[in-house]
Order: structure tokens, then C-alpha cells, then sequence
């Protein structure tokens, strides 16, 4: 947020060059849907390899944001640059560039109802990287299939033949295909029921560590909030009011954030996180 | 930036090495895949001490080498490391492509399943109209159940919105007999019987047919989309549950309006098949309008009207019975509904020529011809 202040016109790679650990910015963003403004100056940071949450009511404009950022949505007005490189009016191998450095979940998969799921996690890799035999791109959504937690006899299965989680985590596969550095996801939790997100909120916290992920989260689950989230944006107003981390947040006076977290479900979440950092520190010094 | 992905081999005391160097990630490998897929030795070591960067993929190469040639790996950064076991825990046969079948098998199968189809289609078009005579033998004896509003708005939007689609198709249906008809007559020197042509060949069968084609591609497709997507939304669940039967709310009403309306849609079609036939032989055939109808009255027997009003609802019924089947037979996913709606056309346009052909018959051999 004060970031942008001190850059006060500054121009993509010149960003990129002075702030080279931002992996997203977003400054002075308005988005119109006819008279209905859904936002107005929004300005936003994500930093490279943290995982931002990012919250707000139904209808604040979350996913218009993402929406934004991925280049689906041409703002009204702003700017918005991921590594540095401008998403509005660009050039179109300039855009493929950066599409191949990130991963996509939308809400509900959005995967090819004519592939098969592991043929899905094959269609960027074909994409961009004609020239992988066959025998390597079949090994590598193999593992990548593995890898997002699915189990192996998923992937010659139809998208239309899982369960929701499972199409998620298919999605999921599909948007670490390319190995991105940046991964969107789309309330990936939605939908699941508590084991499941857990499953997944720990899937997703796991590959942020090994592969070194920046991960731009849009959730309404708390739980999520508490668990991965190293900083989280509120959206409201049409702007982001707030980013920092959970305790920086709760120290703020504000009456959504304040209801947000201090709800009863805010409670709960606090609770749950605090049992299972007790347990990890608990078996920490048990194994100690 | 580093380097791309590269390695060499060192031969020492029998025990190869493969030294990897520069970034070992996807958008650097170059032919690193082929030039390890032909290695012509089997190390024993492999070495990443000169590795700057690596992802997933080149995690997989180096695993796969590892794993084939039963190597050790030295010489891995800390997140190398992480990264190859990460690897190694998802390394598990996973199959790609769905099963493939022999083309011979897979036409013996399609066209088994296509039988399996048509005779499950056909049992459960029968089950159907058998649940929509219950329904309505129901609202028979209960009246108040009956829905007038639901049944006024699909007369709207079965008849009403219908009239000027159709009214021009027919016109122009008119036009094409009357002009065929007076090209090949005219070789005789019997022009003249180009009415005779129009008037009972719209009345007969042109008329109600094409409109039961126009109505099968207008109302009964919608009734499978509108059936099929409140089926997705679980609008139809959600009514048995509050105890609204959705066979009296949302089939009896459409099969209804449907099968009333056909009749007049098709005399109606007939009608204007035939101004459209009579301007062309005023204008070309110069038979003033009076001769026209005249000649008419003289020339289409009454039995003619009939056999086209008595096909009429019949169609109406069938049209609207595989809408509302076809819709409600949606479950799952939304490319269901696409897939339902097309068969309920098919089968639609289907079932109203084959009919059609048995009325012919019938009809001929009451002697309505």
C-alpha cells in the first residue's frame, strides 16, 4: 500500500528493476460494469513467494480483480504489472511470457470436459513446449497428477466422472503444469467439505515450500485464512482498506474486519489454529 | 541468468558420472530429455553441485535417471533436494489416454449401445405418456390443480410467438409448390392445375408438417432446455418437495398448449401457404384471385382439411412429450442439456414423419384421399 506512494508514476520495468522481490502490482485500478463501479483506485502489492489472501463480501469484486490482474478484465482505468510487465495494452509474446510463469484455478476447475485429466495437465505443456516427446509430457502429468494429491487412477477418468474436490485438485494440477511461479486460485476451498480443505490448504502450503510459490488466494474460508496465509487484502469499499498479517489486521479499528474475524466463525478459526499449532509444536519437541 | 540445462559425462575408475549444469527447468531444457533417453552408459553418480536452478520437470529428468539406473544423487541444494523427493513420492503409474479399443470393437459397441438407447428412448417414451395420462387424469378429477396460468403462457409462447415464423415459412412454402408446380404442369398444358397442386398439398400435408417441424425446432427444444436446466438447478427437486408434482406443473401444461395449438398453427400455415401459392399464380399464371379460391372450393375436398387437422395434435402431443422427456431425463452436467435437447428434436421430427406415413395409409384406406 505505501509502496506505491513512493513510486508515484513509475513505468513497468522500472518497477520491476527498483522492486524486484513484487510480483504483482496493482495501482490506481477502477473497474465499471455500466454505473456500477466495483472499484475505484485500488491498489495492491503481492510480494514474491508469499501466499496473499485476499477477503471481502460477496460481491466486493475479488474475482474482478483476479480477473484484472490475469488480463480477462480490461480495467477502466489503472495499471496493473506482474514481474514487471505491464497486463494492459500489451503485446501478445510479451503477455505469453508472463502466461507461462503463472497457474490458474478458476472456481470450478474449468477443466476440458473433452480430456481426459491428466490429457488437461498435458494441454499448456503442449502449448508452449512443442518440441516434449510424448513419452515425457505422459510422465510429466503423471506426476503432476500425483502430485496435486490426486490418486493415480484418476487420470484417465472424464472431468465429468469426479467429485467436486477432486475436480479441484485436477484444476489444481492443470495450473502447475508449466512449474509457474505465480498461482491464482479461485476459493479453492469452496465447496469442500473440512477434511478435504484442510487436505487442501495443507497441498497447497506443501508446494508453496518446495517449489517456491507466490500464490494470489481468494477465499471466504477462515480457516484457510489462518492456516497458509502469510498476509491477507481486504477488499471493501471498492478498495483494499487493509493488507498485513492476521495480528496487524485484528489491531486495526475498522467494523467489517473487525466482524470478519471477530465473528463467531473468526472465533473458531482462531481456535482450530491455535490447537493445531500447539500440535506441531507439541510433536516438534517430542521429536526433539 | 544462467545457463541452460546441460551435463557431462566423467568416466571414472568404471563408476560414470553425469554432471548436471545451468538451469534444469522446463523452459531450459532444449534436447536434455532425448540426449539423457540416449545416455549409452549407466552412471552410477549423479551430480548437482553445478546446478543453479531447478523445477519440477528437471526434478523428474534427474529422478528418472536416478530411478533407472539405480544412481546416487549428490551434490543437491537443500530445495533440490526437497524438490527431488517431492518427485519421488509422486512417481506412480498414472495412466494418460483412455483405454483404447480396436475401431471393429468400438463400432460393434457404439452401435449396441445406440440399440440399447433407442429401446430404453422408446420404454421410457411410453412410461411418460402413460405418467402424463395419470397426471391428467388427476387434474381431471381434481380441477383445481389444474394450472390456467401456466397453460395461457405457453399458448403465448408455443402459438402466439410462433405466428409470424411460421406464417412467413409458409408463405414462402406456397410460393415454391406454386412455382415448381406451374414450371412442370405447364409442359402438359395443365397450369391450371397448379391450385389443385397448392390447395391439397398444403392442406394434407405441407402445412401441419412443416409447422410440426418449425414447432419440433422452436418449443420442443426449449422444453428440454427449460425442463433440462431446472433439473441441473434442482428447481424440480425442490418442487416435489413442497409437494408440487412437477409431471401436473410443468409437463401437462406444455404438452396441452402444444397439442391445442397444433391445429390451429398448422390451418393457419395452410392458410397462408395458400395466399402465397395464389399471389404467385396471379402473377405469374395470371388467375385473378376470385378464379383462385373459386377453383379451389371446386377442387380440395372437405375430407382434406380434416386429415390435416386430425394429424395436428398428435404431433403437438409427440413434439411436446420428447421436450419434456428429453428435459427431464437431464442429470448431471450442462453438456447434458445440449445433448438432450438435440435428441429431443431428432426424435421429434422422427416420430412426426413416421406417424405421418401411417396416417397416410390410414387415410388412404378409409378412403380420405
Amino acid at each position: 500500500m505505501k509502496r506505491a506512494n513512493i513510486f508515484s508514476e513509475p513505468t513497468a520495468i522500472e518497477h520491476d528493476r527498483e522492486c524486484p522481490d513484487i510480483a504483482i502490482h496493482v495501482h490506481g485500478l477502477i473497474n465499471r460494469f455500466g454505473e456500477q463501479v466495483v472499484h475505484e483506485g485500488l491498489e495492491l502489492d503481492v510480494r514474491k513467494g508469499e501466499i496473499l489472501g485476499v477477503v471481502g463480501g460477496s460481491g466486493t469484486g475479488k474475482s474482478v480483480l483476479m480477473r484484472s490482474i490475469i488480463g480477462l478484465q480490461t480495467p477502466a482505468e489503472g495499471e496493473v504489472t506482474v514481474f514487471g510487465i505491464s497486463m494492459i495494452g500489451r503485446e501478445e509474446t510479451e503477455a505469453k511470457s508472463v502466461r507461462r510463469r503463472w497457474g490458474v484455478l478458476f472456481q470450478n476447475g474449468a477443466l476440458f470436459s473433452t480430456l481426459t485429466v491428466a490429457e488437461n495437465v498435458e494441454v499448456p505443456l503442449r502449448e508452449y513446449y512443442p518440441r516434449l516427446t510424448e513419452s515425457l509430457l505422459d510422465e510429466i502429468a503423471a506426476y503432476k497428477v500425483v502430485m496435486a494429491g490426486l490418486p493415480a487412477d484418476a487420470g484417465p477418468k472424464y472431468p465429468s466422472e469426479l467429485s467436486g474436490g477432486m475436480r479441484k485438485r485436477a484444476g489444481l494440477a492443470r495450473a502447475l503444469a508449466l512449474d509457474p511461479e505465480l498461482l491464482f486460485l479461485d476459493e479453492p476451498t469452496a465447496g469442500l467439505d473440512p477434511i478435504g480443505a484442510a487436505a487442501f490448504d495443507d497441498l497447497i502450503k506443501g508446494l508453496k515450500h518446495t517449489l517456491g510459490l507466490t500464490v494470489f488466494l481468494i477465499t471466504h474460508d477462515l480457516d484457510t485464512l489462518y492456516a497458509i496465509c502469510d498476509r491477507v487484502a481486504v477488499i471493501a469499499d471498492r478498495k483494499v482498506i487493509a493488507v498485513g498479517t492476521i495480528p496487524e489486521l485484528l489491531a486495526l479499528d475498522h467494523p467489517w474486519i473487525q466482524e470478519y474475524f471477530n465473528g463467531p466463525r473468526g472465533r473458531a478459526a482462531i481456535a482450530s489454529a491455535e490447537r493445531a499449532e500447539a500440535r506441531e509444536t507439541g510433536l516438534g519437541s517430542a521429536e526433539g | 541468468m544462467s545457463g541452460p540445462a546441460d551435463f557431462t559425462i566423467e568416466e571414472a575408475e568404471g563408476s560414470p558420472t553425469l554432471r548436471f549444469s545451468g538451469a534444469l527447468i522446463l523452459a531450459r531444457l532444449r534436447d536434455l530429455p532425448h540426449r539423457l533417453e540416449t545416455l549409452g552408459v549407466t552412471p552410477t553418480r549423479l551430480d548437482l553441485s553445478a546446478v543453479d536452478r531447478m523445477d519440477t520437470v528437471g526434478a523428474w529428468l534427474v529422478h528418472r535417471v536416478a530411478r533407472d539406473s539405480d544412481a546416487e544423487v549428490v551434490g543437491a541444494s537443500e530445495d533440490a533436494a526437497r524438490l527431488l523427493e517431492q518427485v519421488g513420492k509422486s512417481d506412480k503409474k498414472v495412466q494418460v489416454h483412455p483405454d483404447h479399443t480396436p475401431p471393429f470393437l468400438r463400432v460393434l459397441g457404439d452401435i449396441g449401445d445406440a440399440t440399447a438407447v433407442a429401446g430404453r428412448t422408446l420404454y421410457g417414451l411410453l412410461g411418460f405418456f402413460g405418467s402424463i395420462l395419470i397426471s391428467t387424469w388427476h387434474i381431471i378429477r381434481h380441477p383445481k390443480r389444474f394450472r390456467g396460468n401456466a397453460v395461457t403462457r405457453q399458448f403465448e409462447v408455443v402459438g402466439v410467438d410462433a405466428l409470424g415464423i411460421i406464417g412467413l415459412m409458409s408463405f414462402l412454402i406456397g410460393i415454391v409448390i406454386a412455382q415448381q408446380g406451374a414450371v412442370q404442369l405447364r409442359q402438359f398444358g395443365a397450369e391450371v392445375f397448379t391450385i389443385n397442386l397448392i390447395g391439397r398439398l398444403t392442406l394434407r400435408e405441407l402445412g401441419v408438417l412443416m409447422t410440426a417441424i418449425m414447432v419440433a425446432g422452436r418449443s420442443g427444444s426449449a422444453f428440454a432446455a427449460q425442463l433440462g436446466s431446472m433439473k441441473l438447478a434442482e428447481e424440480v427437486d425442490a418442487m416435489r418437495t413442497i409437494g408440487v408434482a412437477p409431471m401436473e406443473a410443468l409437463v401437462v401444461p406444455r404438452v396441452l398448449a402444444t397439442t391445442v395449438l397444433m391445429p390451429l398453427l398448422g390451418f393457419y400455415a395452410s392458410l397462408v401457404a395458400m395466399v402465397g401459392g395464389g399471389l404467385l399464380c396471379w402473377i405469374s399464371l395470371d388467375i385473378p384471385p376470385t378464379t383462385y379460391v373459386q377453383r379451389l372450393r371446386e377442387v380440395v375436398p372437405m375430407t382434406d382439411l380434416w386429415v390435416g387437422l386430425v394429424k395436428a395434435p398428435v404431433f403437438g402431443a409427440i413434439i411436446a412429450m420428447a421436450g419434456c422427456y428429453q428435459g427431464m431425463q437431464v442429470e448431471g452436467n450442462a453438456e447434458q442439456v445440449g445433448l438432450r435437447t438435440t435428441a429431443a428434436v431428432v426424435q421429434a421430427i422422427f416420430l412426426v414423419i413416421v406417424i405421418d406415413a401411417f396416417f397416410a395409409v390410414f387415410f388412404s384406406s378409409i378412403g380420405w384421399v
